[in-house]
């Protein structure tokens, strides 16, 4: 038996100088395999009596559980290495930036128009389209602007023909809107207008939102409400809003909407000219076949490229359709 | 309309500052634009008189003069053409600070002392006018401050007035608006009847009363046309922002200013035989004013005496019958023209005036003879002169009617949201000028002043009251009408969904004019042509694009410009087509890719954008639609012509996608490989709504394939052939190799397929799988000339 306390001693010692899986494996294998230098001790079982078998199979246990106890141990120490190894080796710089294509992003414009439009679609308003070329009927005659109207000379219409024109705001899709359904109306119309202007402060193509609210009772105190309460949660502000008598063929009462934008030098508040708007005139009503004494409406209409401006910060109009990318990234 | 602050309050005067006055009449609706100082801001300048002039010994153009400033005599070196004895001029004494901060001290010119400055108006930024000395008049106290005796504590206050309120057009409508918001009395100057002392009266004939409704002239004889203005009216006028010519259009001008009558006055000798107010005859010419020669036409209202037009009626006179220095008798003229007659007529020959401003807008009817009055008396009060009777053409049936409006009570109520007391309405009205002819039970019975041709029903009276008790004294509610759902079609994506997915793939959204430049668009789409503008702003903005891809190319040259070689936009909105039955308005999708297909990157970010990578995008927008489409070998003039797909959707066009054609590129000045597309937006916006179908518990079986095929031979032929024989069960059909190359065979390729085969109630079995494989392999061969790829 001094034998298997020096085989135990070799497999310890052949144990510790293992340094890798396989050949800590291949020293299991050597002491505590079928064949095994330390397995094999139980045959020597057999030459002892009965008295001296249990002990000496015991210590043969011990020997097996000793070597096996380091080899495990072992194992564990040369996993761990291993894993470490591994997962030093599959570091990487996490700091590089990722792969895969870029944001691009949406017009001014559009990001405003889409704003505009989910304010008042969420009161309910519905989003109308129309045609770009007009007839000269739906953008001037219908909303009392007959030809010899001064306001047109306001308007600097792009002609193609007499009677053939570029609309030169969005009002004809209202009246396009009432000649095809029947009141109430609440609906917005967005979309492209043009003038025949250009200068650092008109380009010959903008963009409006024109609204119009009819029901059979409805009172400038409520275009008041709508115009205020729209201005507030589109600057997501609490600013002054004030209404200054105006004109427009299309309405009357009309009013041209101001909001507080600062402070003048002299400390008074500076006023900004927004929106325009007022009540339906009864002339749009009746090109239209509603009955003015029977519906009322409201209608208001503004300029998106403003209240983009006004919103970001951009001071020059003309730089909206120039597309520069370096111009445009900016609103991702 | 410019206006001198102190003239209106001479009419009417309330107690607050300039700029309340300015915020007020700006909350009337008569919003100010602007406002400036009617001079410089000096101190120190005296009514000077020049008591001699001598030469001055060293300079030519120098004269050395004792000038007197009320309490003494000093020399002053002026270099003035104009200086002369006796001659009243502003002085500016030693210690005065001109404009721009410039102080007055001794010095010596040209070895002469001189003690202060004659001043011109431009050293007083009165105008630009330096050609000499400004001339005060004779009677200038000598010593009284310049700025006290011009009265100079005064602003210019410029309105910009809606069309509708003409009858602010004047210092008279001004005042009687600015009396009503401060419920003050506007004065009026005293207009009495001027006594004729002569019977001689023009002839006058109106021809077109429908056009001009009252038509008044007089003869002023003997008038001395040399005479100077006087100052305190060429004052008045310059604050208008008018210019001093003589005292005959001086005189017209102010009354025009002061009352809204504009008014003309002829040269009676050049008027031959009489006045006749007629319509043009075609071809008539006509010398203006301003020296422009015009050709006339029927529309045009035009003065005419027994031989020819003198003048275009309420626009400008002829520059023949103008007065000037040597007018001995002047024939002056006060009318009512109609609006519409005239409206339009000064822009069609390029002319804006500020009769025309007027008359287009509507001029108050009932005020001609006022005005006639009023302009002989201050003319002969100037330049003297015999007047006669005035002879009035009027054409009742032609004036406009008296206006009788009814406004009820409850309407004023529901169209302000708010009731307003009685009283308050009436004393709003009447301050207005608008008289309340009876009371009526649920309202009142309003007649309307000449002067106010603007108000002609019920919403017209409701907005003065509204406007006047102030809109935002009005109160502030919720619409009350109630709230339905509105449809929405699930299966119609919403065009956010289209951009937001053109965003996630890198693009930029571009929005460009809607007219283009002809030569480019003629380049990329010459078989269409574009519907040209009658008035562009400019060539290169004059016809509407007929494809998106004018501007979105136009931007790329732009962007390549600024060092931008990477360039992904999309753009969406109408292109116009004259289809011959009209014009067609169409909603597209376009986009335009040059450069590296993902921002450069450390891995493999240099490969350029190709074909399909902008294939696989759209690919990938048709599934976010749920629509199908079909790219087809096709032909388009803007294209390359072998990398041009036209896309159909159910056999219908729906659009394009393809490399721009390298002459177009180079034509454009384009660099790169460009890819582009553009599509109907309308064809591919509405999908499906999706319908479940049960999932397969069953195994899907896959099996790939390698052939040898022609190169001619579209992959699409390859794959239908397969589908045809793959049977019900195929759930899918990949590619997942291309390759071409030498050991294949001059004009061959070698495509790998792998099919999907999966049943959904029960496990193929391997011979079934077997049997469509070796179909779609036997099609392959025999109908396409496939042979496998060992």
């Amino acid at each position: 038996m001094d034998n298997l306390e020096q085989l135990v001693q070799d497999g310890l010692n052949a144990v510790e100088q293992a340094d890798n899986l396989q050949a800590l494996d291949h020293i299991r294998v050597e002491y505590l395999g079928k064949k095994g230098v330390i397995t094999q001790q139980a045959k020597t079982l057999g030459k002892l009596s009965a008295e001296e078998r249990p002990a000496a199979g015991q210590k043969i246990n011990e020997a097996k559980g000793q070597v096996e106890q380091a080899i495990n141990a072992r194992r564990a120490d040369l996993e761990k290495v291993a894993i470490e190894a591994k997962l030093a080796s599959e570091s990487i710089d996490v700091t590089l930036p990722g792969r895969g294509q870029d944001l691009g992003g949406l017009h001014p414009v559009t990001r405003t128009l889409q704003r505009i439009e989910d304010i008042f679609a969420r009161a309910g308003y519905s989003v109308e389209q129309g045609p770009e070329i007009e007839d000269d009927y739906h953008n001037f005659e219908a909303l009392n602007i007959p030809g010899h109207h001064p306001a047109r000379a306001m308007h600097d219409t792009f002609y193609f023909n007499p009677g053939t024109l570029l609309r030169t705001h969005t009002s004809p899709v209202q009246i396009r809107t009432m000649e095809a359904g029947k009141p109430p109306f609440r609906m917005i119309c967005p979309g492209r207008v043009y003038r025949c202007d250009s200068d650092m402060t008109h380009t010959p193509m903008f963009h409006q939102v024109e609204g119009l609210l009819i029901e059979k009772n409805v009172s400038f105190a409520d275009l008041k409400s709508t115009v205020e309460e729209f201005l507030r949660v589109f600057f997501e502000r609490d600013l002054k809003v004030r209404f200054r008598p105006s004109y427009f063929p299309f309405t009357e009462p009309s009013a041209e909407v101001d909001i507080e934008w600062g402070r003048e030098p002299d400390g008074s508040i500076k006023w900004l000219e927004v929106m325009g708007c007022g009540m339906v005139h009864p002339k749009v009503f009746e090109h239209c076949g509603i009955d003015a004494e029977e519906y009322r409406g409201f209608a208001f209409g503004l300029g998106v490229e403003r209240l983009a401006m006004l919103r970001y910060g951009v001071k020059d109009l003309r730089m909206f359709f120039e597309n520069d990318l370096r111009f445009l990234r900016q609103f991702r | 309309m410019k206006f001198s602050e102190q003239w209106l309050r001479e009419w009417v005067n309330p107690s607050i500052g300039s700029q309340d006055l300015m915020d007020q009449i700006t909350m009337a609706g008569l919003e100010v634009d602007g406002f400036e100082p009617v001079a410089g801001e000096f101190s120190g300048v005296v009514v000077g008189e020049v008591l001699s002039v001598a030469p001055h010994p060293d300079a030519d153009k120098l004269r050395v003069c004792q000038v007197s400033d009320g309490q003494q005599t000093v020399q002053v070196v002026c270099g003035a053409p104009n200086v002369r004895d006796g001659l009243k001029v502003p002085f500016a004494v030693v210690g005065a600070v001109l404009p721009g901060n410039f102080k007055i001290k001794k010095a010596k010119l040209r070895g002469q002392p001189s003690e202060g400055m004659l001043c011109s108006e431009s050293e007083l930024a009165l105008s630009e006018n330096h050609d000499g000395l400004m001339e005060l008049p004779a009677d200038a106290p000598v010593g009284q401050d310049v700025a006290e005796y011009l009265k100079l504590n005064d602003i210019t206050i410029d309105v910009d007035l809606t069309p509708n309120r003409s009858d602010c057009l004047s210092i008279r409508g001004l005042a009687r608006e600015v009396g009503v918001l401060n419920s003050l009395l506007a004065s009026a100057p005293e207009i009495e009847p001027v006594e004729a002392v002569h019977s001689e009266v023009p002839d006058i004939r109106v021809q077109a009363p429908a056009g001009c409704p009252r038509y008044l002239g007089r003869i002023l004889r003997n008038v001395n046309l040399q005479a100077e203005t006087p100052l305190w009216m060429q004052e008045k006028l310059r604050r208008s922002g008018v210019r001093s010519i003589d005292a005959a259009v001086d005189v017209t001008n102010y009354v025009m200013l002061e009352l809204g009558q504009p008014m003309h006055a002829f040269d009676r000798e050049e008027i031959a035989g009489g006045i006749i107010v007629r319509m043009a005859a075609a071809g008539e010419k006509l010398v203006l004013l301003d020296g422009q020669e015009v050709e006339l036409t029927p529309e045009i209202l035009v003065i005419a005496d027994h031989e020819k037009p003198v003048a275009i009626a309420g626009v400008m006179g002829g520059e023949h019958s103008g007065v000037g220095d040597k007018t001995r008798d002047l024939v002056l003229e006060s009318a009512y023209f109609d609006p519409i007659t005239l409206a339009g007529k000064a822009r069609q020959f390029g002319l804006h005036t500020d009769a025309s401003h007027r008359f287009e807008r509507g001029v108050d009817y009932q005020l001609a003879r006022d005005a006639m009055e009023r302009a002989t008396r201050l003319l002969m009060d100037i330049v003297g002169g015999e007047p006669g009777e005035i002879v009035e053409v009027v054409s009742e049936e032609h004036l406009p009617k008296p206006r009788v409006i009814d406004l009820r009570e409850q309407r004023l109520a529901s169209v302000l949201g708010l009731s307003i007391h009685r009283t308050t309405v009436e004393e709003i009205l009447s301050r207005l000028g608008l008289h309340v002819d009876k009371l009526l039970k649920d309202g009142w019975r309003i007649s309307v002043p000449s002067f106010r041709p603007d108000i002609s029903i019920e919403e017209d009276l409701i907005e003065e009251v509204g406007r006047i008790y102030g809109y935002n004294n009005l109160p502030v509610t919720e619409p009350s009408g109630s709230l339905g759902l509105r449809a929405r079609d699930e299966a119609v994506r919403p065009l956010s969904a289209i951009r937001n997915f053109f965003v996630a793939q890198g693009y930029q959204e571009a929005i460009t004019y809607s007219f283009v430049d002809p030569k480019v668009q003629q380049l990329i789409d010459p078989e269409r042509e574009g519907i040209a503008l009658a008035n562009p702003i400019s060539a290169d903005l004059s016809v509407m694009r007929t494809t998106l891809w004018s501007g979105l190319l136009k931007t790329v040259v732009h962007n390549q410009n600024r060092q931008q070689p990477r360039i992904r936009l999309f753009e969406t909105g109408l292109r116009f087509e004259n289809t011959g039955e009209g014009i067609d308005q169409q909603p597209m999708l376009a986009g335009v890719v040059v450069g590296n297909q993902v921002q450069e990157n450390w891995v493999n970010g240099r490969r350029t954008a190709d074909f399909f990578d902008v294939k696989g995008e759209l690919e990938s927008l048709f599934r976010v639609l749920g629509i199908e489409i079909q790219f087809l070998a096709s032909q388009h003039p803007a294209l390359h012509p072998g990398q041009t797909a036209q896309l159909l959707r159910d056999g219908e066009h729906v659009g394009w996608l393809g490399t721009l054609h390298p002459q177009v590129q180079k034509n454009l000045e384009l660099n790169g490989t460009i890819l582009m597309f553009e599509l109907f937006l309308n064809s591919i916006v509405t999908g499906y709504v999706p319908n479940f179908k049960d999932i397969s518990k069953f195994p899907e079986v896959r099996r790939d394939l390698a052939i040898i095929i022609g190169s001619e031979v579209a992959f699409a032929q390859v794959e239908h052939v397969a589908r045809e024989h793959a049977g019900e069960h195929l759930t899918a059909l990949r590619v997942f190799d291309v390759y071409e190359g030498e050991n294949l065979g001059e004009g061959n390729r070698s495509l790998a397929l792998s099919l999907f085969w999966q049943h959904p109630e029960r496990t193929l079995n391997e011979d079934e799988v077997h049997s469509l494989f070796n179909g779609v392999i036997d099609a392959l061969k025999e109908e396409l000339g496939a042979t496998l790829r060992s």
